[in-house]
């Protein structure tokens, strides 16, 4: 008798602490990140997504190591995570009220979670990032929420052979292709037989490079993703005559055998291989395209199809959170950070476009006519940011839809309108962000 | 809290039967350790399906969001009235049945094939079980991964085709045979665990039955209709079911190799329920669309229990 009591004790006490561990982890509170040691120093976490990235890792961990050494107040500690599941690592911790004090996040996501209330306003930086790019500073509604230490550009990379066998002159920052020019050029390699495709534009690729890598083109031809004026409608703009001369655009490309309506999942690895003539891509293809061509190598600007030409903007992004345990902490440390040689240092571990001029002379190639110059001035000249407000993963999402739709054979007028309606739901439904 | 009380109300009937006595005291009381027993797998069963069904059932009419600031309201019918009225959930709901309809006598009737041939009695039977079992035990990202190249326009599959003067399309970019290639790719992952299923239904059945089915004079063709198929009728239901709720289901296919296209022609209820809540955060209307889903299968999985129950009381 006393044995099975004891086991039915054991088994109801084993659930029921079951149920009430549970429970504390769902309700633990946001004290638990930030601890104040007897020295009288406090310990700031900082959360990136980096764990699969060594060199930027490693980077961001010696300018850590840096502010650790450099006074006693703070002391910071880094915490990576896998890229693919950082984001929801952040929602969640929102949601369990355990938000990281310093994070980084990825720059079309800061509208978004500046309104959801996660991260705080940046204070007191204004002369530095006045020195950054503009696209590496992420603003919503006016206030800074995040800078980051770099930028990437998108640009078509091509050879000075391949242009000079079918007749092209090499374009310039400031004398980009039109759109007659380059389908020109297409038209001649296509007619050639000489390349499998003409032109590759990675449309294997999913998720964020639809709208990142696309939506340039759409704002070249004078569309938009939504009307910028006050984010309330993308009527006019994503489904104007401008945006279904794109779509028409977008569709022939493919229909026409310029380029894969597929491509592989290593599209510039195609275009090294000679699949390919010319490849759009991001300034990250720079070194191997360098290594594999030299001095033959071309990286050149957006096409200006009738509007000038665009890319898209923002990267990764630094700030902090509205459940950082010191506000005066954590921006020390973000203004620690920000000096031009933290800049310099994973802007050249990263191989990406250092945001400041005086970073961008110490990183070897970024000085003013260095070979990666070209990046930095496609960034200044042509930026156009994916539109920043808190709808913006909507919008990003339905044009990734709509444009895969217009690509496999969707009547683009159709298509764009669907996508106008659905967004324009979107931003009504919550309010219009205000 | 509601956890906290399913614990008690599992653990009280335990209590009362502890102070009974009696003659069915034995019973009672294995009962209640049964009961005790069944405690924590009952708490994590209700902690991250019944309360998940229930919240499900709440949010689908709210407005909630994944992330924002401004608390969920109660909407109505609203999240529905947008389903309906949209051409994507009319889309992947006529891809879920089809890819069911297809899928379920395919793969049954393909598992049944190749476990009556790994069934035969000669050498190296051991050696395809292994090969057919193998993608079974290979990761469903792996094998759409895998098969993800090989349907590429330049891939294995049409290099194959080209050999015999087939020019093959482009098929997970053509709208017309994306879905078949992924119904294709989900019996071939699939098949090899069915085939065991079978199998250890087959080995079940005595070998005097075709003894004396074969001294009556019965063919290999009589045998199986009459000694083999009614020797498996317990296995063909545990096998219709769960080919069903799994052919239901389908998401990790569609999600690496098409992600719905083109044209939403391999879009399905789950992945558009899981696009919809995470990607585009809108929790409230993917709660809608996974009610939608429950209802659909709840339905399925009550007629096939009808059709089932009925066959085994008519016997």
């Amino acid at each position: 008798m006393l044995k099975r009591t004891a086991k039915l004790v054991a088994a109801t006490a084993l659930a029921a602490s079951l149920t009430f561990s549970l429970a504390a982890c769902a309700k633990g509170g946001a004290t638990s990140t930030q601890a104040a040691t007897p020295g009288g120093t406090q310990t700031l976490s900082l959360w990136t997504h980096n764990a699969g990235n060594k060199g930027e890792l490693a980077a961001i961990q010696s300018v850590v190591d840096e502010y650790n050494a450099s006074q006693t107040n703070y002391k910071v500690e880094v915490q990576a995570f896998p890229q693919d599941s950082y984001n929801q690592s952040v929602v969640a911790a929102a949601a369990a009220k355990k938000l990281p004090c310093i994070l980084d996040i990825d720059q079309p996501n800061v509208a978004n979670w500046a309104w959801a209330g996660y991260l705080a306003p940046i204070e007191g930086m204004d002369d530095i990032l006045s020195k950054y790019l503009p696209s590496t500073v992420a603003k919503w509604n006016g206030t800074t929420y995040a800078y980051g230490y770099y930028d990437v550009a998108l640009t078509w990379v091509t050879t000075k052979s391949i242009l000079k066998k079918y007749g092209a002159r090499v374009p310039t920052v400031d004398q980009p292709w039109t759109g007659e020019e380059f389908m020109a050029l297409l038209k001649k390699i296509k007619d050639s037989g000489d390349f499998k495709y003409a032109a590759d534009m990675a449309t294997g690729w999913t998720g964020e490079w639809w709208p990142y890598g696309y939506s340039p083109q759409l704002q070249a031809f004078g569309g938009d993703l939504i009307n910028r004026s006050d984010y309330k409608t993308a009527d006019g703009v994503l489904n104007g005559d401008k945006a279904i001369a794109w779509a028409n655009w977008f569709a022939s490309m493919a229909k026409d055998g310029y380029m894969p309506k597929k491509s592989s999942a290593d599209p510039a690895a195609d275009f090294y291989n000679g699949k390919s003539a010319l490849l759009w891509n991001g300034s990250w293809t720079a070194l191997p395209a360098r290594e594999k061509f030299g001095d033959d190598v071309v990286f050149a600007p957006p096409v200006d199809f009738g509007n000038g030409g665009a890319v898209g903007g923002g990267s990764w992004t630094w700030g902090y959170s509205t459940g950082c345990a010191s506000k005066e902490g954590a921006l020390d440390y973000l203004k620690f950070a920000s000096a031009d040689k933290y800049v310099a240092k994973v802007a050249k571990d990263t191989n990406n476009i250092p945001t400041t001029d005086a970073a961008a002379a110490m990183v070897p190639g970024f000085e003013p006519g260095g070979t990666s110059d070209v990046f930095r001035q496609i960034s200044k000249k042509y930026t156009v940011m994916r539109p920043e407000t808190p709808g913006y993963p909507f919008i990003a999402t339905t044009f990734t839809k709509a444009a895969q739709d217009i690509l496999a054979g969707a009547d683009p007028k159709t298509t764009l309108d669907q996508a106008v309606k659905d967004i324009d739901d979107n931003q009504k439904a919550n309010n219009y962000f205000q | 809290m509601s956890n906290v009380l399913a614990a008690e109300t599992a653990a009280a009937p335990a209590a009362q039967t502890l102070s009974r006595g009696g003659s069915h005291k034995r019973n009672k009381r294995s009962t209640s350790v049964a009961l005790a027993m069944l405690a924590p797998a009952a708490v994590l069963m209700v902690v991250f399906l019944i309360i998940p069904i229930f919240l499900t059932f709440g949010l689908a009419f709210t407005n909630a969001r994944l992330i924002s600031p401004v608390p969920a309201r109660f909407i109505g019918f609203d999240n529905f009235v947008r389903l309906f009225g949209n051409d994507t959930f009319w889309r992947s709901l006529l891809n879920t049945v089809v890819f069911t309809i297809v899928i379920v006598p395919v793969q049954s009737g393909l598992a049944l094939g190749l476990a009556l041939l790994v069934n035969a009695k000669i050498r190296g039977t051991n050696f395809f079980r292994t090969v057919y079992f193998l993608p079974v035990v290979t990761s469903i990202v792996v094998v759409s991964m895998l098969w993800l190249f090989m349907y590429q326009p330049d891939g294995l599959i049409n290099a194959l085709l080209a050999k015999i003067g087939i020019t093959g399309p482009d098929w997970l970019g053509d709208p017309n045979t994306a879905l078949f290639a992924i119904i294709v790719l989900s019996i071939w992952q699939a098949v090899g665990f069915h085939m065991v299923i079978w199998l250890s239904g087959l080995q079940t059945i005595p070998g005097e039955l075709y003894e004396a089915a074969s001294i009556d004079g019965a063919g290999t063709w009589q045998q199986f209709v009459h000694v083999t198929w009614p020797g498996l009728r317990q296995t063909s239901i545990f096998i219709l079911i769960t080919i069903t709720i799994a052919a239901f289901s389908l998401f990790s296919q569609v999600n690496i190799m098409t992600q719905g296209g083109p044209l939403n022609s391999t879009s399905t209820l789950v992945y558009m329920a899981v696009h919809s809540g995470f990607e585009q955060q809108q929790t409230g209307y993917a709660a809608a669309i996974s009610l939608v889903f429950f209802a659909l299968v709840l339905a399925v999985s009550l007629v096939q229990r009808y059709l089932t129950r009925d066959k085994e009381s008519s016997r």
